[in-house]
């Protein structure tokens, strides 16, 4: 077999050479064959939408901003354990432990805390990792459709503590939506 | 005297005990061991972690001895048989066991400066279960202290009396002990005595759980994200010889170098311990090995790598033999086109 015979693919066609016919040299049949191929994309589905008035639908399993969770009582839940530092694929979490003082008890749940929890939001892959790692329930990715911000430094992409604990009003009202219910 | 272990025979001195025979050997046949160090003399017996089956007691007297036993304080016998990895009575005791050590441990792992290099953590990770059964409140103590350097946890003791056994046989003077009996065992100093003795510090080595830590280290970083070095410094009190734990350029732990059965080969001092956390202070020998499946391994690249050898052919990568000629440019003509006809031919017009 020689190599002009060769298809790995299984797909290679040989193009002949034949002369056309008059009728194929007018070309008007091939013109109307491309036109009804174009007029038959005007009653297709539209594959555009109008952003930002019309918004997509989100996966189910969307993995968005992270967010420090507080308890019931408004604790907050991270130990500063580092599993989720550890488990993390793209390095982007840090974070420095401190011990809890005898009169914080209201804002910590466990003795020791997070005093720096930072992630790195140009690193982070959102794979959601250290959600899975968490033994305390403390990080969550977010279904917050909100995406981090477009920024001039880098700087500005290290989220701390402040981005990303659960806001105290938000750990209220989740409080008082279980007891109601 | 001749002892055979889960199939492996080995020649012993009188005296041996089961466990250390087992070590000896080496690899899975090793019982756990919670209460038992090796340094630390009368250790052993309290935990019931390494109960062994005893299948033929010895060569004069081959009965099988009915109960199983502590591996630690069994002495060896000539020509006995001992079943551990491989007895599914000594795997159901061992799981027992370890719930029963559990019953009263909080689960503090990711607060607790022990988690990664923690006995009990290892052993629950091999034969616990995942939940608990217990269901009534686990005993829980005031924090007391214990001095300026040991931070001392009392729920998470499991009572081994390693600890008090340092204070006795490293130490000249013992302050603290096991107050109180049963449920209500504590370790505890003689009415609230700070523990300050110069060797001490060795509490913390021993400690197979998170019951003893050191109080300069409290909290500053997890064990894994440290990079553990050989170091030894010109001590005049102790032999000088450690492990320090970096993080970056800074020491933030100084501990005993311990073997692979976790136990400390050459106590060190305390000034050693808590006071020298300057890297000027030691001379770096170089990073400290350990065991494959620790989690102190995470991200450290000191694991001797080895080639991964494809079992095929020999030939299969090398390629078809008509591709491994090499041509030389001045023999290839380009006047030939791929479809094999001259460049100027009628047809290629």
């Amino acid at each position: 077999m020689s190599i002009q015979e060769i298809s790995l693919s299984g797909r290679k066609k040989v193009v002949s050479n034949k002369e056309m016919t008059f009728v194929e040299r007018m070309y008007l049949i091939a013109i109307f064959k491309g036109l009804g191929i174009t007029i038959k994309h005007f009653f297709r589905k539209k594959a555009t939408i109008h952003y930002p008035e019309q918004v997509r639908e989100f996966s189910p399993v969307y993995r968005g901003q992270h967010m420090l969770k507080r308890d019931e009582q408004g604790r907050e839940n991270c130990t500063a354990c580092g599993l989720c530092a550890l488990s993390c694929p793209a390095e982007a979490i840090t974070m420095v432990a401190a011990e809890r003082k005898a009169d914080e008890k209201h804002l910590y749940r466990e003795e020791k805390y997070a005093s720096i929890y930072e992630i790195n939001m140009l690193r982070c892959i959102f794979c959601g990792l250290c959600e899975e790692a968490c033994p305390k329930d403390a990080i969550y990715l977010t279904i917050s459709k909100e995406l981090v911000p477009a920024s001039y430094n880098r700087e500005d992409f290290i989220f701390g503590k402040d981005k990303l604990v659960m806001p105290l009003e938000m750990a209220v009202k989740n409080t008082q939506l279980k007891n109601a219910n | 005297m001749k002892v055979t272990i889960d199939g492996h025979e080995i020649e012993v001195e009188p005296g041996t005990t089961i466990l250390q025979a087992a070590r000896m050997i080496g690899g899975e046949v090793v019982p756990p061991a919670m209460c038992y160090h090796s340094k630390l003399k009368g250790s052993g017996g309290k935990c019931r972690c390494c109960l062994s089956e005893v299948s033929k007691g010895s060569e004069a007297d081959p009965r099988p001895m009915p109960k199983l036993m502590a591996s630690c304080v069994t002495g060896c016998m000539d020509g006995m048989e001992v079943k551990t990895k491989s007895s599914p009575r000594v795997q159901e005791a061992q799981k027992a066991v370890t719930e029963f050590l559990l019953i009263n441990h909080p689960l503090d792992c990711p607060v607790c400066d022990q988690a990664g290099e923690c006995d009990l953590q290892n052993l629950s990770f091999e034969h616990g279960k995942s939940e608990s059964r217990f269901i009534e409140e686990k005993r829980t103590f005031e924090p007391e202290d214990i001095g300026p350097n040991i931070q001392l946890h009392m729920n998470r003791c499991i009572l081994c009396y390693r600890c008090v056994m340092v204070a006795d046989q490293i130490t000249d003077d013992r302050v603290h002990g096991v107050m109180d009996r049963g449920d209500h065992s504590n370790i505890s100093t003689c009415i609230s005595h700070a523990i300050d003795n110069e060797f001490s510090g060795n509490m913390i080595d021993v400690c197979p759980v998170g019951a003893l830590t050191d109080k300069t280290f409290r909290f500053k970083s997890r064990v894994w994200f440290n990079k553990p070095y050989d170091a030894h410094r010109d001590c005049p009190t102790c032999s000088g010889k450690t492990t320090v734990w970096m993080f970056g350029d800074e020491i933030q732990r100084v501990t005993g170098r311990k073997d692979e059965f976790h136990e400390v080969d050459e106590f060190i001092c305390n000034s050693c311990r808590f006071d020298h956390k300057n890297v000027s202070d030691w001379i770096i020998e170089g990073p400290r090995v350990f065991e494959k499946d620790s989690v102190i391994n995470q991200n450290n690249y000191t694991q001797k790598l080895e080639k991964v050898v494809i079992n095929t052919e020999e030939t299969i990568l090398l390629g078809r033999v008509q591709d491994r000629i090499k041509l030389s440019m001045a023999e290839i003509d380009y006047n030939e086109k791929i479809d094999g006809n001259p460049l100027n031919s009628e047809k290629n017009g």
